[in-house]
């Protein structure tokens, strides 16, 4: 452990997002994922010869908008270059990616750490499409390709090598993750590949300036497998050095199974990528509109949001945080807001508390909730206005969620809905006292424990629809009549 | 009948005096008789298109295009939907497109007829179409030679009437050079004027569709309907479709043509110079000014290409790997044999080469100092260009330095490659460029070439078209398909 | 500037092509006479020269993001020799 101790780890990212456009980067195919195999592949995503890309405006608005929400250069031409190898999901035997000025330049993003604050650079962004697919268990001597995936359309983050352990690593990661989501640029999908990750990972003995030798771990698609996959590398790194070896760089597949990294054979040859010019593409012309269009659908990030929930709205900082995290129930939390007229902490404790727990049984997210954002309203509301209790609240969520129906026509068909007219319980507790001389007297001479028996005959008969608060009031008026 | 105009042929088929399957199958039967001795068809289809020729028939009736009815061949490099497409490579010759492309698609729009698909260099590479899979073309007028390339098929097949008009493609002078060794007219135009989508791609900064055919007139009016921006190809010009007006007097005053000396001068066969100059001499009797103009990083326009266009190809080529289509080996062992094996089964020599010099000059630590300088090299000879015609309207110069030459007798390829010098350097500005019949010395045809500013077709088919009112080199036809 | 056998080898596995043995002579010949003529290019000082990439001086057209396209699955499979009803199929790659 003390030898461990005197290295350091110096790590950086290359992140992969998958831009949630409608077609590809540069074909008018679907771009979806989960088709059946080679049905979503164009004739240039074959890479047919005769074929000829055309750059979608989508993607290059959403890679501008990340650059802006990460405070990057936007430079105001930018290029395709070719990056060529072979290889058999990649259908021309080049990738058509971005080498000289790329659509986003130098940027930065501020992440959590234990230490604080942190500040991390990014090197630059850039548009690329993404390769098919190779499927290696459908036959024993063959690998199946599938190229849906092919052409669909990326943006690699680029970040400068300095996180310097593994949790860095994943605060990064899920800043640039919230970023993206929030932006409303990908869908956040970590199974399906939308979001992946390669990192460099190299050690070197701590105070020395100059880096070791890294090694490149390719796509990583879970916070939880980023975290050990860099721990695992880094001991398996210092390991070699103490023992006098060399590190060689080297790409890494990470087996989560196993709980380590192996050299990928495919990749052994260090590749001369031969980057040029797309020669069947013309330089694309970022003028200032299209970058202040961008400008203006910037969100509100979290920082901004956790802020202004905890300053404005007198959230407790760690439902902020939770709330304000999650793109699509910050979402579902403000649209209910200015629906209903129950306070905001109120909303924040039930939708975290009762909602959450429903969604988690239901084994689903806010985003694909039976009950939307004003039905929610509706039930704050009723909350709010007394009508109902809390715990009857739950209950009538839970029908919500089975029935479809609103918070108050549930209420009134299970005849659940406090009494909170007075009149109605004045009646009532005028009826009690004038029933009761005895009690009434006994609690008159000081017995206050009668009290509860005139709050239980009151429920009794109102089935426990009496509003409590009001009930208590009106007990006190009367009796000490 | 066969050696009329594309406006004749178009003005009988309106007054009935032939039937566009009359006119078809004429051409379609010479097309069969002579495809023995030229071997300018790669494909000949086993019969006419009732399809086409129907919607032909159609067009003429409700007195459409001029180019209803007209038949024609594809260079085997354009993807034809339903039919092989082999760029005259072992790679693609059961490759059957399952699309057409742009520019088959507006021909067949106008009501032209297909009957085949034209031999050619492999990949379009190469200047004497003797890197063919499919064998040599022979050159109608002396079959012991080449027709030039790499559209030799095209121009064979043009020059022998098999078809009255072929399309063709030029990267470094591929329609230019067989236009002027078979004896008739090839225009290529300003890149991007053609649409480059479908087009199986060599060089992709260079390559541009165009047309063969005996005059500057045929070939306008099909180059017309190939023109207009395609949203297909991002590179296209974002221009539409050009018009051809049709000069109508050889009256050439007013017009400024520049002429190098020192082009001239360098001509080592004395029957091209002789014939160079006279065609000058015809500019200046029908009044046009003869303005001395220079090129003066022109003679580095070989090496450039050389650099620039194997480089496009050896990217352009990869996807020819024998996994999705094209030649696949018959027993690959790994991944890495199936790549090597079915590429080298199927590319043919020449292909391989360009393919490799390519590779290296991209490679790191060549990328500089050859690719790079090759494009500042472009530039500078772009910039010469630009200069040379803040003076004159069009330029007059050889084409080929040499006559069509005997099969087999240039085993150097770098000789082949520098006696593209004339026509390479307009292909890397990216001009408007024609080659037109001038005469004839030692019984072989010789063209002129001339080169026009961006996107002025009209100025160097006007020249050429008052030029043929009056002269009938592009009408002479070799005796034996008379 | 000119290439030697393993330098050759290095272009060749680039590029993916195979290269027999009995060619090999014959093929680095042959490039280096081109490399040769190509090195011309270096002639000319181009210290102040922006490279050009292509000769259509214009910007690039942008098209809109729309479905325009639908499945060619049938055509596309047909085309290979080697595929089954839903792949392409490769010898075995090991990651």
């Amino acid at each position: 452990m003390s030898a461990m101790n005197q290295w350091e780890m110096v790590i950086g990212l290359e992140i992969h997002v998958r831009l949630d456009t409608e077609s590809k980067l540069f074909s008018g195919m679907k771009a979806s994922y989960g088709a059946s195999p080679n049905s979503q592949v164009s004739f240039l995503d074959a890479g047919l010869p005769g074929t000829l890309p055309v750059i979608n405006q989508k993607a290059l608005e959403y890679a501008i908008r990340f650059g802006l929400s990460v405070n990057a250069e936007i430079p105001e031409v930018t290029i395709f270059a070719r990056k060529n190898y072979f290889y058999p999901d990649l259908p021309k035997g080049y990738q058509i990616s971005q080498m000289d000025d790329p659509i986003v330049g130098k940027g930065h993003i501020v992440i959590e750490t234990d230490a604080g604050e942190k500040t991390v650079e990014i090197t630059r962004a850039h548009l690329e499409e993404d390769a098919g697919k190779s499927v290696h268990d459908k036959y024993d001597q063959y690998s199946a390709i599938d190229l849906n995936r092919a052409g669909t359309p990326l943006i690699e983050v680029v970040s400068e090598p300095q996180m310097s352990n593994a949790k860095e690593a994943v605060a990064y990661m899920r800043a640039i993750y919230t970023r993206v989501t929030h932006l409303g640029i990908c869908d956040g999908n970590l199974q399906e590949g939308s979001f992946r990750c390669d990192a460099n990972v190299s050690v070197r003995p701590k105070g020395q300036t100059e880096l070791g030798t890294r090694a490149e771990i390719k796509n990583l698609n879970s916070f939880r497998f980023i975290e050990k996959a860099i721990n695992h590398e880094a001991k398996r790194q210092i390991k070699i050095l103490e023992s006098g070896g060399s590190i060689i760089q080297e790409t890494r597949l990470y087996d989560a199974e196993k709980d380590q990294t192996r050299s990928m054979r495919s990749k052994e040859n260090a590749n001369d990528y031969r980057y040029f010019p797309d020669p069947d593409q013309l330089p694309i012309q970022i003028t200032k509109e299209m970058i202040e269009a961008q400008r203006a659908l910037l969100p509100e990030f979290p920082e901004a949001k956790i802020k202004r929930y905890v300053e404005m709205l007198g959230l407790k900082p760690d439902d902020a945080e939770i709330i304000a995290n999650d793109i699509n129930l910050s979402k579902f939390f403000e649209q209910s807001l200015s629906q209903s007229k129950a306070p905001a902490d109120l909303n924040a404790k039930f939708l975290l508390g009762e909602f959450s727990a429903l969604l988690n049984a239901e084994s689903k997210t806010i985003g694909d909730s039976n009950i939307d954002a004003v039905s929610y309203a509706g039930l704050l509301d009723e909350l709010q206005a007394g009508s109902i209790s809390r715990k009857v609240a739950k209950q009538v969520l839970d029908l919500m969620w089975e029935q479809g129906q609103s918070a108050k026509d549930i209420i009134e068909q299970q005849g659940w809905g406090q009494i909170s007219d007075n009149s109605a319980l004045e009646t009532l507790v005028d009826e009690l006292i004038t029933n009761n001389p005895n009690q009434v007297a006994s609690y008159r001479d000081g017995n206050e424990k009668m009290f509860n028996f005139f709050v239980g005959q009151i429920m009794k008969q109102t089935k426990g629809q009496a509003n409590p608060v009001q009930l208590k009031q009106i007990l006190e008026d009367k009796l000490k009549q | 009948m066969i050696n009329i105009s594309i406006r004749e042929m178009s003005e009988m088929l309106q007054t009935k005096k032939i039937s566009v399957q009359e006119l078809c199958s004429l051409y379609y039967d010479r097309a069969r008789a002579f495809n023995e001795q030229t071997n300018a068809l790669i494909t000949l289809y086993p019969e006419l298109c009732a399809a086409e020729i129907m919607h032909a028939q159609e067009t003429v009736k409700s007195g459409g295009s001029v180019l209803a009815g007209i038949p024609l061949v594809h260079k085997d490099l354009f993807c034809t939907k339903g039919k092989k497409t082999t760029c005259a490579s072992r790679m693609l010759e059961n490759f059957i497109s399952p699309y057409d492309a742009t520019v088959v698609k507006k021909l067949k729009t106008q009501g032209m007829v297909t009957l085949g698909k034209a031999n050619m260099d492999e990949f379009a590479m190469g200047s004497s179409n003797e890197h063919s899979a499919f064998g040599i073309v022979n050159n109608p007028w002396s079959h012991q030679r080449v027709p030039g390339g790499s559209s030799g098929g095209s121009a064979a097949a043009v020059a022998a009437r098999m078809v009255p008009v072929a399309t063709g493609t030029d990267t470094g002078g591929s329609i230019r050079q067989p236009a002027a060794f078979c004896g008739i007219t090839g225009i290529k135009p300003s890149y991007g004027r053609v649409s480059r989508y479908g087009m199986v791609a060599f060089a992709s900064s260079l390559d541009q569709g165009g047309v063969l055919a005996p005059s500057a007139d045929d070939c306008a009016l099909v180059l017309s309907a190939m023109t207009g921006h395609d949203a297909l190809d991002s590179t296209s010009a974002n221009q539409p479709q050009w018009q051809w007006r049709k000069p109508e007097s050889p009256d050439m005053r007013g017009l400024k043509v520049g002429v190098i000396s020192s082009w001239i001068d360098s001509l080592q066969d004395e029957g091209i110079k002789q014939l160079t100059l006279q065609g000058i001499e015809y500019f200046k009797n029908n009044g046009a000014e003869i303005i001395e103009i220079e090129l003066p990083h022109a003679e580095l326009a070989v090496s450039a290409y050389y650099i620039l266009a194997p480089a496009e190809c050896s990217s352009n080529l990869s996807r020819f790997d024998g996994v999705r289509f094209g030649h696949q080996t018959a027993q690959a062992e790994n991944l890495e044999a199936l790549y090597r094996q079915s590429r080298s089964e199927g590319f043919g020599e020449e292909v391989q080469k360009r393919i490799m010099i390519g590779t290296w000059a991209l490679s790191s630590g060549y990328y500089d100092a050859y690719y790079l300088q090759a494009q500042k090299v472009r530039r500078m000879i772009s910039d010469d260009f630009k200069q040379a015609f803040a003076q004159v309207d069009v330029m007059a110069c050889p084409v080929s330095p040499e006559l069509a030459f005997k099969q087999g007798e240039k085993s150097d390829g770098v000789s082949m490659y520098q006696a593209d010098q004339f026509t390479i350097p307009a292909s890397l500005a990216g001009l408007p460029c024609l080659s037109m019949p001038i005469g004839f010395s030692q019984g072989l045809p010789v063209g002129l070439q001339l080169i026009g500013n961006y996107f002025d077709e009209q100025t160097i088919l006007s020249i050429a078209d008052k030029y043929q009112q009056q002269t009938d080199h592009h009408l002479k036809m070799p005796e034996a398909y008379l | 500037m000119s290439i030697n056998r393993k330098e050759l080898e290095e272009i060749a596995a680039l590029a993916q092509l195979n290269i027999p043995e009995h060619q090999i002579e014959q093929i680095t010949a042959s490039l280096n006479q081109v490399m040769q003529m190509i090195a011309h290019v270096n002639q000319a000082d181009t210290s102040l020269v922006e490279p050009m990439a292509h000769p259509n001086d214009a910007w690039q057209i942008i098209r809109t993001d729309e479905v325009t396209d639908t499945t060619h699955k049938t055509d596309l499979l047909k085309l290979s020799s080697h595929a089954d009803d839903d792949h392409y199929l490769v010898p075995k790659v090991i990651e």
